[in-house]
């Protein structure tokens, strides 16, 4: 059993130890928001906070997460109230497929938090995630509208 | 395990795959919406005809046949029925007929196919009806409740108005009373230049789940009692699984059983996906190959250099006497380019999900077309379309890769060996990576004459390689794909070349790879593009001519008006200092576009894609904020395949096999996008595609100008660009 915090509530699984946290949120805690794109650490998509830092979750294995706490996308609203991030991302009508947001918004999230107003060339050297629809420019504008909210 | 089981989860046409939220509740305030218990009521509320469902408390739903993947075509479609409707647009939401329930109603809402940029130019026509009809019927059940002439009553914004009198009805105290009026005979659809809703840049109307984490993907099926397989299939095409020993991984955590897949590949169904995966890697298998098995980048480029002089070659184009006017120029000039397979890489890789019992087939499934899927469940099944169907999800991204069934057949064929259990069937990146179908390979060769004034009076271009259309009857290619034609003069109004050239020939000598090509969007006219346009600006340089003037001395109409747009917009020829300009334009998809790209290299060899101008004149344009997400993003996806896309072949197989060898553009590559969208009404070019043709050649030339060096080869990245 391994016992970790997720969205404010304890929880527990009994998983393989090795297996990468992204699959513990999906499969064992059916929080699909966090998604699948890779699982080698490249495309963000599976990005979510632990405690408070954006993390790759397919890099880190249950094994790691014991007395951690982890933020997901589904966690991110607070009782209901969007997250500045996820209000501008509405507002700039910022998502295509969608895929790939879940995890660009817990990055920038995190992102803000250590950097209220980033430049371009903080986002350009933060931001890594991939969006295969090509929304990046829209992403940009989303970023500096949350910073400035 | 339980939180799923709570849900009752086997209904989900319409609980999962509302197609987005009402519009109205979108707002910031409220948060999560409840659409379930929205699609739940619209199960009641009868439907006024196929297309519209309005309930008594006004909220329409609009049901829209076409995928969604991202392009938007689920919030233009819905303007197009929300137009002709009169209904109130803050009260819309979506949803998804099955392909099950398309075949039970006889192809009510026509085609499910979405590809070729097709989605709004080839429904647009009976779509708009559907939301005419469905007022004609609303406004009618009015009258009829008033006892008035129908000829005295409007609808506007959701409400009908009896005009003598003023008195008023909604749409939804009438929807039930429309739903018994016999449906119009002779529907006359609005004047365009009436339209209110068509042509405004509405924002999408499936956004807000997508930012919560809240819509339901295929990847995130999760249904009772539900197990998870991972697959392998023979990493080279044409191969076989001669066994696999089940045993050694009977034990493992959550396996439940192995099983084959077809001849040619082998799945492990477990409880977790992540047991299921680790349990495949550790299973012992042991392949033949095939006759593939020897297949390289390097032989496939001989075969493919081979076409490039062959007799053997199919005409596409004939204008005039093309050797001869080459024979007798003043100026001859050859060059020969290449164009390598590209790979999809949609962000959510392939997967689907399956219930088979004795007699039904149910899946769950992100699909670009969704009667080809409940064709494919049912041949995998052996059970008759009647007694299947297939849920379509929004997809995590298609590109073309979508509108072909093969994973959708695999999760068919696992979850019947499990009758009675739903299997989510998932395929690894690298999995996904290995199974492509593949952008096209091919080559090009040119030879042109220019005359004394540096008019170019004759030309050929021989294309060697791939047909898509062969891939679908192996062994027996067609006579001729005109679709490798595609932007130059290829299927009617697809992409007519849009050059003046007195004596012109383009013929293609078919060589077909045993890696399968697919439509990759933009298709061929992509490496068309990169063709033609490059080779008019070596044109117009042997020549000492301004790319630019070169270009518009054979252009005319729409294809001189979006190439001058994009150099006007873009300050053409005056770039900032250390920058250069390059541009190119093509037809394709019905629409006409033209770009113009502002790059710098530095010393050391490094591409800086500053900014594109881009224009189309797509006819018409419904929703012009997402046609220009449209331009941006294909730019991003077209500009990574030119850049970083080419896979390269070794013993048969794909090498490249995650992001890490097959790199993408991120955000701080991203160019600044320009769009210019100027529909020139009285045709309907479409928007999803075509514009991804001209960033590439822009850019190529744009490069040239910066370095002096032709880039003839793609990707890119191949090319050293660092001054000599
Ligand atoms: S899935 Fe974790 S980085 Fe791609
Ligand atoms: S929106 Fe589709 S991958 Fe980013």
């Amino acid at each position: 059993m391994i016992k970790f915090r997720v969205n404010g509530v304890d929880r527990e699984v009994d998983v393989d130890p090795a297996t990468p946290l992204l699959w513990v949120l999906r499969d064992s805690l059916h929080l699909t928001g966090t998604k699948f794109g890779c699982g080698i650490g490249q495309c963000g998509a599976c990005t979510v906070h632990i405690d408070g830092e954006a993390t790759r979750s397919c890099q880190m294995t249950a094994a790691d997460l014991a007395g951690k706490s982890v933020t997901t996308i589904e966690g991110l609203a607070d009782r209901g109230q969007l997250n500045k991030v996820q209000v501008a991302w509405l507002e700039g009508d910022v998502p295509q497929c969608g895929y790939c947001q879940s995890g660009m918004i817990m990055a920038v999230s995190a992102l803000l938090k250590s950097n209220p107003k980033p430049s371009d060339e903080d986002i350009d050297a933060t931001l890594t995630n991939i969006c295969r629809c090509g929304t990046y420019n829209q992403i940009r504008a989303a970023i500096h509208a949350a910073a400035n909210a | 395990m339980n939180q799923h089981l709570k849900t009752p989860a086997l209904k989900p046409s319409r609980r999962l795959f509302l197609g987005g939220t009402a519009a109205g509740i979108a707002g910031l305030s409220l948060g999560f919406s409840i659409p379930v218990a929205d699609a739940e009521a619209a199960e009641q509320a009868p439907e006024v005809n196929a297309w519209i469902v309005i309930k008594p408390d006004d909220s329409v739903i609009i049901r829209i046949a076409r995928s969604e993947m991202g392009q938007g075509s689920l919030t233009g479609l819905a303007q197009l029925a929300a137009e002709e409707l009169e209904c109130d647009w803050s009260k819309v939401s979506t949803e998804f007929p099955t392909p099950g329930q398309n075949f039970a109603r006889k192809r009510v809402w026509g085609n499910f196919s979405t590809g070729g940029s097709r989605g709004i130019r080839d429904s647009q026509e009976y779509v708009r009806q559907g939301g005419a009809a469905a007022r004609m019927m609303l406004v009618q059940a009015a009258a009829n409740r008033w006892n008035v002439p129908v000829s005295e009553c409007k609808a506007a914004n959701s409400v009908i108005t009896h005009t003598p009198t003023g008195r008023t009805l909604t749409f939804g105290a009438v929807a039930e009373e429309a739903a018994k009026v016999t449906p119009p005979t002779s529907i006359v659809l609005k004047d365009p230049k009436d339209w209110t809703l068509i042509g405004k840049g509405v924002k999408r109307l499936d956004t807000l789940d997508k930012l919560t984490g809240k819509l339901i993907y295929g990847i995130d099926i999760t249904l009772p009692g539900m197990l998870v397989a991972a697959v392998r299939d023979c990493p080279v095409q044409g191969g076989t699984l001669k066994s696999f020993d089940a045993t050694k991984v009977a034990d493992m955590r959550g396996v439940k059983k192995v099983v084959p897949v077809g001849k040619t590949g082998v799945a492990v169904i477990a409880d977790t996906y992540w047991n299921a995966k680790t349990a495949l890697e550790a299973l012992p298998m042991d392949w033949d190959f095939g006759p593939n098995a020897k297949v390289s980048s390097a032989s496939i480029h001989a075969e493919l250099a081979g076409g490039l002089d062959a007799s053997d070659a199919f005409v596409g184009v004939k204008t005039g006497d093309a050797s001869g006017a080459i024979a007798g120029a003043a100026k001859t000039i050859e060059a020969v380019y290449s164009f390598p397979f590209q790979h999809h890489a949609t962000m959510e890789p392939m997967n689907a999900t399956a219930l088979v019992t004795a007699d039904k087939c149910e899946v769950w499934c992100p699909t670009q077309n969704g009667e080809a899927a409940l064709q494919a469940a049912a041949d995998a099944s052996g059970l008759p379309l009647s007694a299947c169907d297939v849920h379509k999800t929004i997809l995590g991204g298609g590109f073309g890769r979508r509108g072909f069934s093969d994973y959708v057949g695999q999760a068919v064929t696992i979850a019947k060996q499990m009758p009675g259990v739903p299997v989510k069937l998932i395929w690894s990146r690298e999995e996904d990576m290995a199974h492509g179908r593949y952008h096209p390979i091919t080559q090009a060769k040119f030879k042109a004459g220019l005359d004394k004034d540096g008019n170019l009076v004759g030309m050929h271009m021989r294309i060697s390689g791939q047909s898509i259309r062969a891939s679908f009857t192996p062994g027996k290619p067609p006579e001729i794909d005109m679709g490798v034609f595609q932007g130059l003069n290829g299927a009617g109004a697809e992409g007519k070349f849009t050059y003046a050239i007195p004596n012109l020939l383009i013929d293609h000598a078919m060589r077909n790879t045993h890696l399968l090509p697919g439509y990759w969007r933009g298709v061929n006219l992509n490496q068309n593009a990169v063709y033609v346009e490059s080779f008019m600006d070596e044109l117009a340089h042997a020549s000492g001519q301004d790319p630019l003037a070169f270009r518009r001395k054979m252009l005319t109409g729409k294809s001189r008006a979006v190439l001058d747009a994009v150099a006007e917009r873009a300050n053409y020829g005056k770039p900032p200092k250390g920058r250069f300009h390059g541009i190119a334009q093509i037809m394709g998809f019905g629409s006409y576009v033209a770009a113009c790209a502002e790059v710098s290299v530095s010393p050391a060899g490094k591409l800086t894609i500053h900014k594109i101008v881009a224009a189309t004149d797509c006819g018409y344009a419904v929703n012009p904020a997402q046609i220009e997400r449209q331009i941006a993003g294909s730019f991003v996806y077209g500009l990574s395949a030119m850049i970083y896309g080419g896979l390269t072949i070794k013993d048969g197989a794909v090498v490249e096999s995650n992001f890490d060898t097959y790199n993408v553009i991120r955000i701080d590559e991203m160019p600044e996008v320009e769009c210019i969208v100027m529909p020139s009404g009285g045709f309907w070019g479409g928007v999803g595609e075509p514009t991804i043709a001209v960033a590439a050649p822009a850019v190529l030339n744009a490069i040239y100008n910066a370095t002096g060096k032709r880039v003839r080869d793609l990707p890119l990245m191949n090319t050293s660009l660092k001054s000599a």
